[in-house]
């Protein structure tokens, strides 16, 4: 699997995670900055007035239970529900003090600078060279092949992923294992140099060893990136987030340093919630 | 990783999204238009088919009187006479036109009125030969020529020797009309005729009740048969080679070009076992046979929509299969099931071509008397009247068209209607 | 008659006997405890008396004839051995109408003929009378015999649900067999006429022969002349009006399909599907009536004023060749099918653009692509194979469909590639020679077989890749 020229795995230069969770938050410029946000789908309001600031490079975490409208509050940043047929936004989103809702963002735009990581691994079903050229394809970004086949290798790398595929990158992207396909999804992220990477239950699922290079290979990002990621996890949060927001109910109940949200709650839902009484 | 070099950076440029947001324009103008065109067809061909056929739905009747002449009469030969020449000359004295020598004038006029006039008074008299020597009057259609000088289909400034009525002929059509002997009514015979020579007394009634039989005798046949069929293979055939191979089968059979169905049904019921040609039961059974696939697969894929917990419930109550299957699982799947057979069944309506490898093409005026005598239906009459030189046999094939898209789109909607109306979602 | 009544005595014996028998079984209910509900036991009874009777009753209606007439001609009187086949197939006919007391044909038999005929028919009058008694006695005895065997048996440890559901899986089992009996029927009947029509025309001067003049072989005095039945112009016209048809079919089907999944809304796609459904809906002789009528003289004034245009110009040649082109030009069949496949292109293909994951759109929309990059560069890569299944299909369907080409192709069987000139299709041809007055057994009428054959034989291998390609499909996103 592991690629000749380098015998060295990856973990041994990278921090353990445990360690990232209590490393203060750097140089926390805002990033994304949301005010009073509400999505409804239909009838169904699923996002009550929601604000918080995001800072850049760093690792946001969404947590709370299923059906708490993490996700949604997700998609409206990259504005994926524009996708979804009856879905509605209301409120600001400001990536970098611009709305993102506002009539001149091109989503296409938008999305090319919002980079977007699902719950299950979707590589196209083509090759993994194709997978990780397509955005840099559709958005011109390489004049010329031996520049793509270099965004090509420098994303690869940067998702650590490169010394695992280089001698095959012309086969199915759908060949490589589950943990594979998730970095090779983030590196197709990558190609079109984001701002910001949105993740959404990146490794749920994943298995437990998968899910541990994808979190060391979320820390070495949030060097680079904002990163927002949604999770199930708490345990997840804490060991790759610097912030977390906790979402119940389509409301946001509580935000703040990760550290904090973990060992000392403002708010009783919250408590429990970590605490393990519900969810 | 930390040798990962840096991308080149590079913001998207105004122009490219210009062109990309134009090509994606054009992409969704293509769909567009594809529904255009799709559409467009839809409304040109119903918008032709009536255009043609809604003439058909009125006809033009002409009232005269005849003097029932004893002099020119044969009582002892009553069918022998020919009482359409003596209506043409009762017709044309009202005209006050003088027949010639030849009786040229005479036969011009026997060309208005329809034959059926002959018949009438051949009638009359059987009934009571007494009425010989009065003036009887009698209501007839023209003749379809002349009912289409009346609806404008054959017009007056065309060349006389292009046109099927002469200048003369005109004459006296005009005047009858302007007479008020002639009426515009709607077209009853239309629906209570059989098909005919004559096109002003042919009709759908025949092809309806052809194709009604034939209906009812596919359904009979196909619709157990395929709706058992379907039960033992979703749910008691063993899953495995037999059942995949039944499986392939039945959907390579739905694939089979109907005109192949024919031909089995030409060998195996015409010439093996000596089934009567052109008839309501044969052409239903080849019928049957075709629409048997279909209704499998809608029928598997109803079964297949209701969900195991239903089959569980009442297993886990001690009830055999067989019970869980008759009891519980085909009610479920009931409206999907009637739904598939409905559609299935509308296709076959419409079917010709392998009607037309087992004889239906046969001239067959009058209802068919049995399952086994000889009949018509409707598509087939649409094919033959297609084929009829008569120019009003053109609307006349429209006419049977428009009948025969009504049944469909009542059968049709019935469906649909089935299936919003019981339309369950698990 | 006396049949109709045989099965309804038949129907009568065998509710009673349910009747009885579940009165027996109530009336040992009150002993033990029964294994199956009375009703069960009734129709054990009944099916025991029933089934096997009725089975004798409808073997003899299918196969009685068949076997009496097979019987009588198995030894032919000297007056009939002698004559040709068609006059001695009618000499057993008129046999068998005067045994059955129906009229019977026109022709005058000498009177040594009219002798033999006679004793004939009183042979079969002989062998449908003993015949007939005999399946009634059998049925009967079946029935009676079934019922005395099965009677004794009802007690309460006899299984009878069970013995009931295996009788009912039976019978479906058998109505599933029906299906696979079809496809044998189709075989066996097209195989075994088709090599009546070998015997006279050599298999590959059928195949592979470029005269295709059925009508010389209608004269007695002319033997089939070598090539007349060569079906390589009639595949050539099939050929050349399926490719008419897709090119019409395959762009407007496929981007009505992509435009319905991806780009309309709920409502919109409530209001164009039904729409579509009705243009499926539409039978095959509607399109036809509706290219003869409608798009044939439409085509044929269009290029008739092109050639007037051109006439006398320096393009002469193409401006006299366009003014003579005729309403039975493979165009307008060709444009008329591929109307009637859009519909039948855009479900099929719907279907499977449906059946691309969510999650591959959403991966390509959050990179930041378009709808139409999306369609063009991850959906319809994914669902090629599927579509190209589909695609498969509608050629199958162009391939075998018959009343468009019926009443708007020509007759005139011609090998060549322009839409313009009339040519003649393997359907229509089987329509023209099936149709009409016809001897069953000249090479004409049989070679309708040959080309049924054919066009059952490429249709299917057609339909086996395509589902197979669709199948695969489906299993690789299940």
């Amino acid at each position: 699997m592991a690629a000749e020229g380098n015998p060295l795995p990856h973990d041994t230069q990278l921090r353990p995670p445990a360690v990232a969770a209590h490393t203060p938050v750097a140089n926390a410029g805002v990033k994304i900055h949301c005010q009073g946000v509400s999505a409804f789908y239909g009838d169904k309001q699923a996002l009550h007035d929601i604000s918080i600031d995001i800072p850049d490079r760093a690792v946001t975490a969404f947590i709370g239970p299923s059906g708490c409208g993490k996700s949604t509050f997700l998609r409206c940043i990259n504005r994926m529900n524009d996708t979804i047929p009856g879905a509605r936004v209301t409120g600001r989103i400001e990536i970098d003090g611009e709305d993102v809702n506002a009539r001149s963002v091109d989503p296409v735009v938008l999305r090319s600078r919002v980079g977007m990581v699902f719950q299950k691994p979707n590589p196209f079903p083509k090759s993994i060279f194709e997978n990780v050229a397509y955005g840099p394809r559709i958005h011109g970004l390489a004049n010329g092949k031996a520049e793509l086949e270099a965004i090509v290798e420098a994303s690869l790398k940067k998702a650590g992923l490169w010394d695992e595929v280089s001698d095959r990158l012309h086969q199915s992207g759908s060949s490589l294992s589950g943990g594979q396909q998730q970095r090779l999804v983030i590196a197709r992220a990558i190609a079109v140099q984001p701002r910001v990477i949105l993740m959404d239950e990146p490794c749920s699922a994943l298995d437990p060893i998968a899910t541990a290079r994808i979190e060391e290979l979320i820390d070495e990002l949030r060097r680079q990136y904002c990163i927002v990621i949604v999770t199930h996890s708490m345990a997840q949060a804490a060991r790759v987030s610097q912030r977390t927001a906790f979402f119940h109910l389509g409301q946001l109940v509580e935000q703040g340093s990760t550290e904090d949200i973990f060992t000392n709650p403002r708010e009783k839902r919250t408590q429990d919630y970590i605490t393990g009484r519900f969810g | 990783m930390t040798d990962a070099r840096n991308l080149p950076s590079r913001d998207l440029s105004e122009k490219r999204l210009k062109q990309r947001h134009a090509a994606e324009a054009r992409f969704k103008l293509y769909g567009q238009l594809a529904i255009v065109i799709a559409l467009g067809f839809l409304v040109v061909l119903l918008a032709r088919v009536v255009q043609q056929g809604y003439t058909v739905f009125w006809t033009h009747s002409i009232t005269t009187s005849v003097y029932l002449d004893p002099a020119r009469i044969d009582r002892a030969d009553l069918e022998g006479n020919n009482f359409d020449y003596l209506a043409a000359q009762n017709l044309l004295k009202r005209l006050k036109v003088q027949d010639d020598a030849l009786g040229l004038a005479s036969g011009e006029a026997m060309d208005l009125v329809s034959r059926d006039l002959g018949y009438r008074i051949l009638g009359a008299i059987k009934d009571d030969p007494k009425v010989i020597g009065t003036t009887l009057t009698f209501t007839v259609p023209v003749k379809a020529n002349a009912d289409l000088y009346y609806k404008g289909e054959i017009e007056r400034s065309t060349p006389e020797t292009d046109r099927k009525l002469s200048n003369r002929q005109l004459d006296w059509l005009d005047r009858l009309e302007a007479e008020g002997l002639v009426r515009s009514h709607f077209n009853s015979d239309f629906f209570t005729n059989s098909d005919s020579t004559e096109p002003e007394q042919a009709g759908v009634l025949g092809a309806v009740v052809g194709s009604a039989l034939m209906l009812l005798v596919a359904a009979f046949i196909a619709v157990p048969v395929g709706v058992l069929a379907a039960v033992w293979l979703e749910e008691f055939a063993p899953r495995g080679r037999l059942s995949g191979f039944i499986e392939v089968n039945i959907n390579n059979l739905a694939a089979v070009p109907s005109i192949v169905y024919g031909l089995l049904g030409l060998v195996l019921f015409i010439n093996w076992l000596g089934f009567p040609r052109s008839a309501p039961l044969t052409g239903g059974l080849v019928l049957a046979l075709m629409s048997l696939p279909t209704i499998i697969i809608a029928t598997r894929a109803a079964l297949k929509a209701v969900p195991p917990s239903i089959r569980e419930a009442a297993l886990g109550m001690g009830a055999s299969r067989t019970q869980t299957v008759f009891h519980h699982v085909l009610p479920q799947a009931a409206p999907g099931v009637m739904t598939g057979i409905i559609l299935s069944l509308a296709h076959a309506l419409g079917e010709t071509a392998p009607l037309l490898m087992i004889g239906m093409v046969a001239f067959t005026p009058g209802l068919p008397e049995s399952l086994a005598s000889a009949a018509s239906v409707l598509p087939v009459q649409v094919f033959i009247w297609e084929n009829a030189a008569e120019a009003a046999f053109h609307e006349r094939t429209a006419g049977a068209i428009i009948v025969l898209l009504v049944f469909m789109i009542l059968m049709n909607a019935t469906a649909v209607i089935l299936r919003r109306r019981f339309e369950k979602r698990w | 008659m006396s049949f109709t009544l045989a099965f309804a005595l038949l129907l009568a014996f065998s509710v009673g006997v349910w009747w009885l028998g579940r009165r027996r079984a109530s009336a040992l209910a009150g002993g033990e405890r029964l294994h199956s509900l009375p009703g069960y036991y009734g129709t054990w009874v009944a099916l025991w008396t029933g089934i096997p009777a009725a089975l004798i009753l409808l073997l003899f209606l299918t196969a009685g004839p068949r076997l009496g007439e097979a019987l009588i001609a198995a030894d032919p009187p000297a007056a009939v051995a002698s004559l040709p086949s068609e006059t001695a197939q009618a000499f057993w006919n008129d046999a068998q109408s005067l045994a059955r007391g129906e009229p019977t044909t026109a022709i005058q038999w000498t009177p040594e003929q009219r002798a033999a005929l006679e004793q004939k028919a009183e042979q079969a009058r002989q062998y449908n009378g003993f015949s007939a008694f005999a399946a009634l006695a059998l049925a009967g005895v079946l029935a009676l015999g079934g019922f005395l065997l099965a009677w004794p048996r009802i007690s309460p440890t006899l299984r009878a649900r069970n013995q009931v559901e295996g009788w009912i899986n039976i019978a479906l089992m058998a109505c599933s067999a029906i299906a696979v009996l079809t496809t044998i029927g189709i075989v066996a009947s097209l195989l075994y006429e088709a090599m009546r029509f070998f015997a006279s025309v050599p298999p590959l001067d059928f195949l592979f022969g470029l005269q295709w003049q059925p009508q010389i072989a209608m004269r007695e005095d002319q033997v089939a002349a070598k090539g007349a039945f060569g079906a390589v112009p009639l595949f050539a016209g099939t050929f050349l009006v399926m490719i008419v048809a897709m090119c019409v079919a395959a762009p407007v089907g496929l981007f009505c399909a992509i435009y319905l999944s991806e780009y309309a809304g709920r409502t919109t796609r409530g209001v164009i599907k039904p729409l579509l459904e009705i243009l499926a809906g539409v039978p095959t002789v509607v399109y036809g009536f509706f290219a003869a009528l409608t798009v044939g003289p439409l085509f044929r004034g269009f290029f008739n004023w092109i050639g007037s245009w051109l006439a006398e110009g320096p393009l002469d040649p193409l401006g006299q060749y366009l003014m003579a082109v005729q309403n039975e030009m493979a165009l307008t069949a060709g444009v008329v099918m591929g109307i009637m496949l859009i519909p039948y292109i855009s479900s099929l293909s719907d279907d499977i653009i449906n059946a691309v994951p969510q999650s591959l759109r959403d991966g390509s929309y959050a990179m930041g692509a378009t709808k139409s990059e999306t369609v063009k560069r991850v959906i319809l890569p994914a669902a090629l194979p599927g579509v190209m299944g589909a695609m498969l299909l509608a050629i199958s369907r162009a391939v075998g469909e018959t009343m468009i080409v019926t009443m708007a192709a020509g007759s005139q069987a011609r090998i060549t590639a322009n839409p313009l000139d009339s040519v003649t299709t393997v359907t229509r041809q089987m329509v023209e020679l099936l149709t009409g007055d016809q001897e069953f057994d000249s090479p004409r009428t049989l070679a309708a077989f040959g080309l049924g054959l054919t066009l059952f034989g490429v249709t299917l291998v057609l339909n086996i890749i395509a589902l197979r390609i669709v199948q695969k499909y489906r299993q690789a996103y299940d």
